[in-house]
């Protein structure tokens, strides 16, 4: 027997993927243009990997495969890892992070809606413990052609240092790390108007889409809006504090993933926060780790542990910020 | 090495003095298993386990006397709750001691009754009302439904009988879909 | 005059589908062959059935005495002959039986001679008690018995009515505020000297403009301070809760009552009703109900309390493909079990459903805590997680997490995008929370009768063990140093034997000559127990403290459904 409401608006998790995937569009456009289109290379690894770990892992759990393969959130998950690892990651490493992503972070915990870590986010940990140096190779715009792009995804032999640079990031505290100041090295090669050169377009797709799932309500504003607040504060605080030392806040906000972290990565609804207040505290929370271990950690990004991290935190967060509930609130009596 | 010692002696000693003082401060009244128990049990008073009445019942499953599968009025899912409750494995109902029932209320016969007041000296809970040579009647919304009545009874005028379910105590059944449906 | 509008948080904007049944006036329903009334007609309630079968009832006679404090009268709805009183299947999802009266109309629909009720001169109490007498409760839907909502104290500042009708299909109010608009406002200014409201406000969704204009035309007829206000066409904009945060910023937990904040609800169904009882002395014996969806002739009908819904379906004509009938709208209705079932006082809307209007619902796929449900819930409840707890018969949690709050408005179903039956899984919980705390308050009334019933044995043995060492010692007393209490306690245990074994035989006399009370052929001995007895009974009687005393039945509180 079927119960009231017996009408539905038409949405569907297709739908919300589909959204994602539509706003994802923009950035990836920038990242062929600015970069090279061995990005697509990656993504399309990437996407098939994702589905064929995808059906395989729901018919072992005895799962309705047509339904739960066709709503695109493993694509979605598909297209952040390569979005969010370097586009000349041999293709081994791809197909193996995707796998991390499916099989272990999503489907061990129970599948969709399920996982309390955000898969690509975990997977991007795993492989830069695992493959440090695969994973911090990022060519600078202009550096690598295309085919060079295609071969060192096939897996061809890599003179690193001829074909690659570092991040800005990277490149940013290797510097500062060697006593330079920030205003001389930002005139490097490496660095455009406000990020790394090249990248900086990218980001600016990435916002585009942003505002697209945000005009489309596909996500609410609380969640970019705690994490750019929480990088830009913390980072702004830094740079007051010794502008010679630290990159402003300018700078941290267009370099490295924020902007693909702002608007796809913090915004994952499973395994981030749910409250209006908790989504504040999260998304604040995963900029300020990725700040400090931009700054004073190992690893030249850290949105992905701060990810982590703030994802263990959730429940406690959820639990602490549960919104009054009509009626409940003293104030709101005129 | 002296120091190491000593430090750690005086944290072991710190330590000792902390949980002492928190065994001491946050001491738990009373036996609350006991109540504990007794609050699942369906309080049917019905002696099924071999125990007078419920409370007895608990306080021997509190002691290790007797085993949780033995309230029958509880069903499965009294066992389920003793078995939460105490950390024990779940087992079925010990057949010995009954079989789970629909809840059901007494009912007197009133043209049979003799009015022997047998049955109201039965009933654990004073749920049947009436006087000696003057016929009885079950207050129904009081009944356990124990049939602790039933034997005693010299003519055999009281029956059993299902509570119905009404508007009132209807429940929404617990939503299930086909998951393969669409597989 | 303009009034400050306040906003819920939350809502949907499902498509309205009102103009199907808008556009034409009311008409009357035809007599059907019989009229199955149902004795419940209002919440939690069931009147005391007082005519009996053959009996021949005119129209506005009561049938039904009204019980306990939620109970109200129920009336025949025609004049004719009583031929059943039995159990018949409700109008209800559980598809469960209560107890109807049938009635075969005799076609002359003769009224009773109606008293009437001269409201001006009338106190408080009287003016309530007749409408308790009438059988008037809120037809919003949830068939509050309005004498108990108009009871909850005076001094109220605002009166509401609800003309909202948020649901969409749903057109009875407002045919009923276009064409009666002068009876409901004249059962508002009744209601408000009986609560002693100094304004009057109207709410009315901003999509009837006819409903509105007609309204305002007669509110400037009557005295007092009176505003209707439009307010914004948003599902459930008609909950009681959310109307009066729109009209007057207030919001009123769950558990608590208008009348605690200053302000009172009423449906415009339930004034114009009041005016009927209290103006005319006519008792609620028909409502208008709407017939819309699959439907050949959508519309609204003056109906019969008791009409069997199959008889109204004639009259709209359902097209071949309905495969189901809703009561009520599509967000909170129910499909009907059967079509045999009767119009209760709560009936608002028939709806014909097809695969075509209503769709069956998706596959359900996992949350993915989107918090979709949690922007539209008017309650600004977290719905995903009540989801989860109810899933996982987690109930106190549940209930932490307000899970009574939740109006069951079916905001959250209709947006999930994993097409999950959200409001099914706390509905569920809800009734699995009523039956646990029916559960327990029945074990615990037990376990203080059992205890006391304990109590009570020890203390009667001792009184005994006292007597009789007092008998013993005087018996010592009188015959010397030989002590005898084995006798004593002979004489104690065999004449109940002898009186077990008498009593048998005499019963099998008794089946053929029932006697009230045997008490003649009993010794002196017999006698005098029964006395002891007897007093030992009045003397417990009077100490047992667990008396009785219903275990507390949950139920919703007295609200209008949107």
């Amino acid at each position: 027997m079927i119960h009231s409401p017996y009408i539905r608006k038409p949405a569907s998790v297709q739908r919300v993927m589909f959204n994602v995937l539509l706003a994802l569009v923009p950035g990836i456009a920038a990242y062929v243009w600015q970069i090279g289109a061995g990005i697509l290379v990656n993504i399309a690894i990437a996407t098939l990997t994702a589905v064929a770990a995808e059906v395989i892992m729901l018919s072992l759990r005895k799962r309705p495969v047509m339904l739960a393969a066709t709503d695109l959130s493993a694509v979605v998950t598909a297209w952040l890892v390569a979005l969010a690892f370097p586009p000349i990651v041999p293709w081994w490493l791809t197909v193996l992070a995707v796998l991390v992503a499916i099989v272990a972070v999503k489907h061990l915990y129970g599948g969709l809606g399920q996982n309390p870590f955000n898969p690509a986010m975990a997977a991007y940990c795993t492989m830069i413990v695992a493959y440090p140096a695969l994973m911090s190779q990022w060519p600078a715009a202009g550096t690598v052609d295309f085919a060079t792009q295609l071969h060192l995804i096939l897996g061809g032999a890599r003179e690193l240092d001829a074909v690659t640079g570092a991040t800005a990031l990277d490149a940013l505290r290797t510097g500062l790390r060697a006593n330079g100041s920030v205003a001389t090295l930002l005139q490097s090669n490496t660095y455009g108007a406000v990020g790394g050169r090249g990248w900086e377009w990218i980001a600016a797709g990435y916002l585009l889409g942003g505002l697209f799932l945000l005009a489309s309500r596909t996500i609410t504003w609380h969640l970019p809006t705690g994490f750019l607040v929480g990088l830009g504060v913390t980072s702004g605080i830094f740079w007051l504090i010794h502008p010679e030392q630290f990159a402003s806040p300018l700078f941290h906000l267009a370099s490295g993933g924020a902007m693909l972290a702002a608007f796809f990565i913090v915004t994952d609804p499973v395994s981030g926060a749910t409250t209006p207040r908790g989504k504040l505290i999260f998304a604040a929370g995963v900029g300020l780790i990725a700040y400090l271990i931009r700054a004073f950690g190992a690893y030249p990004e850290g949105i992905a542990f701060g990810v982590l991290l703030m994802n263990i935190c959730v429940p406690l967060i959820d639990m602490k910020t549960q919104p009054a509930v009509f009626g409940h609130r003293g104030g709101r009596q005129p | 090495m002296l120091t190491a010692l000593l430090i750690m002696t005086g944290i072991a000693l710190v330590l000792g003095a902390a949980l002492g003082y928190a065994a001491i401060r946050f001491r738990v009244e009373g036996d609350p298993l006991v109540e504990k128990i007794d609050a699942i049990l369906p309080q049917t008073q019905c002696g099924q386990c071999s125990y007078p009445g419920c409370k007895p019942y608990a306080e021997a499953i509190a002691k290790g006397e007797a085993d949780i599968n033995q309230c029958p009025p509880g069903g499965e899912e009294g066992i389920r709750k003793l078995a939460d409750l105490l950390g024990r494995e779940f087992k079925p109902l010990s057949e010995e001691h009954g079989v789970e029932k629909p809840k059901s209320v007494a009912l007197i016969d009133e043209q049979t009754c003799i009015g022997c007041t047998l049955c109201i000296q039965a009933c654990p809970v004073d749920a049947i009302v009436g006087a000696a040579k003057q016929m009885h009647t079950v207050v129904e919304p009081l009944c356990t439904g124990c049939e602790l009545c039933l034997a005693p009874c010299p003519v055999d005028c009281i029956t059993m009988v299902e509570v119905p379910e009404t508007v009132q105590t209807w429940k929404w059944k617990y939503p299930v879909f086909e998951l393969r449906k669409s597989a | 005059m303009i009034t400050r509008l306040f906003s819920f948080r939350g809502g949907v904007k499902p498509d309205a589908h009102k103009s199907e049944s808008a556009h034409a006036p009311i008409a009357m329903a035809p007599m059907p062959e019989r009229l199955i009334v149902p004795l419940r007609q209002s919440t939690r309630a069931t009147a005391r059935c007082i005519v009996q079968v053959g009996d021949l009832v005119l129209k506005g006679q009561r049938i039904g005495e009204p019980e306990g404090t939620l109970g109200t009268a129920v009336h025949a709805p025609t004049s004719g002959k009583v031929i059943e009183f039995g159990l018949h299947p409700l109008a209800h999802p559980s598809d469960l039986n209560t107890r109807c009266v049938v009635i075969e109309p005799d076609g002359a629909d003769r009224w009773i001679e109606r008293q009437v009720f001269d409201y001006h001169t009338a106190s408080r109490e009287q003016a309530l008690a007749q409408l308790r007498d009438c059988g008037i409760v809120g037809l919003g839907g949830a068939t509050f018995p309005s004498h108990v909502k108009l009871g909850r104290g005076t001094g109220i500042e605002t009166l509401i009515l609800n003309g909202a009708e948020c649901e969409p299909w749903i057109t009875c109010d407002d045919r009923l505020m276009r064409e009666r608009a002068r009876d409901i406002l004249a059962g508002a200014s009744i209601l408000r000297d009986l609560i002693g409201a100094r304004r009057l406000v109207i709410g009315i969704e901003d999509n009837k403009p006819e409903a509105i204009a007609a309204m305002q035309a007669a509110a400037s007829n009557i005295d007092g301070e009176t505003s209707v206000v439009a307010v914004p066409s948003l599902y459930p904009a008609g909950g009681e809760k959310q109307l009066i945060r729109v009209l007057t910023g207030i919001e009123i937990p769950y558990g608590k009552l208008g009348a605690e904040f200053g302000v009172q609800c009423f449906n415009v169904g339930t004034a114009h009703a009041v005016y009927r009882a209290l103006a005319h002395g006519e008792p609620l014996l028909s409502r208008i109900v709407t017939l819309t969806g699959n439907v050949a002739r959508a519309g609204n009908y003056e109906v019969l309390i008791g009409t069997p819904i199959s008889h109204l379906l004639t009259l709209c004509g359902p097209k071949p493909d309905t495969d189901r009938t809703l009561m009520g709208g599509p967000m909170m209705g129910f499909a009907l079990p059967r079509l045999d079932v009767p119009v209760v006082k709560g009936t608002n809307c028939i709806i014909s459903a097809s695969p075509a209007l209503f769709p069956p619902p998706l596959p359900e796929q996992p949350c993915i805590r989107c918090g979709e449900c949690a922007r539209a819930c008017p309650a600004e409840l977290q719905p995903f997680e009540l989801y989860w707890f109810s899933r996982a018969h987690n109930f106190g949690k549940a209930q932490e997490y307000n899970l009574f709050d939740c109006i069951e408005c079916g905001c959250c179903s209709y947006v999930c995008p994993s097409h999950i039956p959200l409001v099914d899984y706390y509905r569920f919980a809800k009734s699995e929370i009523w039956a646990r705390e029916r559960e327990k308050s029945a074990a615990d009334q037990a376990r203080d009768r059992f205890e006391f019933r304990n109590f009570r044995q020890e203390r009667e043995k001792e009184e005994k063990a006292a007597k009789l060492a007092a008998k013993a010692a005087e018996t010592r007393a009188k015959l010397g140093d030989t002590p005898a209490p084995s006798t004593a306690a002979k004489a104690d245990e065999d004449p109940k034997k002898a009186l077990i074994a008498a009593a048998l035989a005499r019963a099998k006399a008794q089946k053929e000559a029932v006697q009230p009370r045997n008490t003649d052929q009993l010794s002196a001995d017999t006698e005098a127990e029964i006395a002891e007895i007897d007093a030992r009974r009045i003397k417990a009687s009077l100490e047992d403290p667990a008396a009785s005393g219903n275990p507390p039945s949950p139920d919703r509180s007295p609200e209008s459904t949107p």
